[in-house]
């Protein structure tokens, strides 16, 4: 992946920046443009938005076939998590085995390290989930 | 709006074709269809084709100009189209062609489908057919194609309390249907232990429960109504037909175990044909992987929401059963060459309603539905077909 596209989703794979809807108060994560409930009524009215970094297990999976880039990790625990803000993210969950995951767990959310260029290239960085303290 | 009728359907076995190129099985698909519909080359107004990857799968682009100089048209000079929407590009190449014609601008188009898969390793593949998800929100993170649709299966476990077993009566049945279809990619029956015991791929799904990497083609000739009848004695009528997108990523949906897409593709193409699901006797669903085929007859009100996994292990929807879903085998056990399955689910329904299914014909088969889907579910197209006599 080219750096360049990395870089630019830097704020939102880094401190979880998305927008919040300046007409319905909607959050969407990562940041739109237009609100998907409002739609032309909320354009211009997105305002930045950070989330908490907490949320809940809505689903997830363990991944024993992994791309490429994800061999070494494999197998690793997938979720779906809704924050407490509303809105549902992707992500994988670490610090806790696959048997102990459930639906309706507590997770926050934690900086680490997605994946890198090659054997040499820039290291992508971003969130991952991990058991709430 | 004229109406559009199918008049001659052909397909490649499927499978991995290593002897064969893309464009050898783009032809030879074409080609059948088009001698099966007895029309002359000079008939064809345009061709249009589903493909999902070719850029990626064998670094050809422009498909669409290629399949047709090889199939010996390119002085004809026809337009041609290759549609793209993930899984779903055959179905929407269908329906693109159907409104081409209805709208009176074209009499007939051949309509195909095609996918060369095999000539990357399995890995690769993998990565290729989750490009269809987000790549920035999904992928990136490391969900897999597989893990997606892991996903809904959880949810669908936790919700409904669908079991693995019923899970893996999907491929079973499929595989079981298969074994009669001599173009398919697998004409083995397996069992449900085979399913529960294969190697894991993302949990709760394993090997069986998803659909294999598949080298294939499949192609429809579609004519105007009245024109068709002097062609074909038996043209089978596009009733009706409805597409329907939603976010493209799994974790913005309304909801984890149904796919909104598929609701209202369906009840866009049932409205428009005046049909009912209780009227369709034969149903191709997108059954990428075990739980998908839970989703969509239930989605596509075949089955109550959240019975599909105990309708399945009941045989509701075996050959012959309530309603008997892929009979062709599915994209499970006929194979999933990716453009192609939009087409080959079309062929398989009109060789049911032509009674020319062989060993897995459906009695009595009049209204026949396809159902295919793009991605994870971010599109979804639903064709209704029925006998034109």
């Amino acid at each position: 992946m080219a750096i360049p596209r990395f870089w630019r989703e830097i704020q939102s794979r880094y401190n979880l920046i998305g927008t919040k809807c300046g007409s319905c108060g909607k959050v969407d994560f990562p940041p739109r443009a237009v609100c998907p409930v409002c739609g032309r009524k909320s354009i211009g009215k997105m305002e930045r938005f950070r989330l908490g970094g907490k949320g809940t297990v809505v689903t997830y999976t363990v991944i024993h076939d992994a791309p490429a880039q994800f061999e070494m990790q494999k197998p690793y625990v997938m979720a779906i998590v809704e924050m407490d803000e509303g809105v549902r993210l992707t992500s994988q969950l670490i610090d806790v085995k696959a048997e102990n995951v459930t639906i309706g767990m507590k997770v926050q959310a934690s900086f680490r390290k997605l994946g890198q260029e090659g054997e040499a290239g820039v290291i992508h960085y971003g969130y991952k989930f991990r058991p709430a303290a | 709006m004229r109406d559009v009728a199918v008049i001659g359907v052909g397909e490649t076995e499927f499978g991995e074709l290593w002897d064969r190129s893309f464009r050898d099985i783009g032809i030879e698909a074409g080609l059948k269809a088009i001698q099966d519909a007895k029309i002359r080359s000079e008939d064809i107004d345009a061709v249009y084709i589903g493909n999902m990857s070719a850029g990626k799968f064998i670094d050809q682009e422009h498909v669409s100009a290629l399949v047709a100089d090889y199939a010996g048209l390119a002085d004809m000079h026809l337009p041609t189209v290759r549609v793209e929407g993930g899984g779903a590009c055959g179905a929407i190449a269908l329906l693109q062609a159907r409104l081409a014609i209805a709208s009176g601008m074209y009499d007939i188009v051949v309509v195909g489908g095609a996918e060369k898969m095999t000539d990357v390793g399995e890995v690769q593949a993998a990565e290729i057919l989750s490009s269809t998800a987000d790549q920035e929100w999904e992928s990136v993170f490391g969900a897999t194609f597989a893990g997606l649709y892991a996903m809904m299966a959880r949810r669908h476990m936790y919700e409904f309390g669908t079991t693995r077993e019923q899970m893996a009566a999907v491929a079973v049945k499929n595989h079981k249907n298969g074994a009669l279809n001599p173009e398919a990619q697998f004409q083995k029956e397996i069992t449900i232990e085979t399913v529960l015991q294969a190697p894991r791929v993302a949990e709760p799904l394993g090997v069986f429960d998803c659909a294999p990497l598949s080298d294939g083609a499949a192609a429809v000739v579609l004519c105007e109504m009245q024109k068709a009848r002097k062609f074909s004695d038996a043209p089978i009528r596009i009733a009706g037909s409805g597409q329907a997108s939603d976010f493209l990523a799994l974790h913005d949906r309304r909801d984890l175990t149904t796919l909104d897409a598929t609701v209202i593709a369906g009840k866009r193409a049932f409205h428009e044909a005046r049909l009912q699901p209780k009227d369709v006797q034969v149903a191709e669903v997108h059954d990428n992987f075990t739980i998908s085929e839970i989703l969509a007859i239930e989605d596509l009100r075949f089955i109550e929401k959240g019975k599909g996994g105990p309708a399945t292990a009941e045989g509701l929807t075996a050959l012959n059963g309530k309603i008997s879903v892929n009979t062709s085998g599915g994209l499970k056990a006929r194979g999933q060459p990716v453009g192609a399955t939009g087409v080959a689910q079309a062929v398989e329904i009109v060789r049911q309603l032509r009674g020319e299914a062989g060993k897995r014909q459906v009695v009595g088969a009049r209204h026949g539905l396809t159902h295919t889907l793009g991605g994870t579910g971010a599109t979804a197209v639903v064709h209704l077909f029925e006998r034109g006599d």
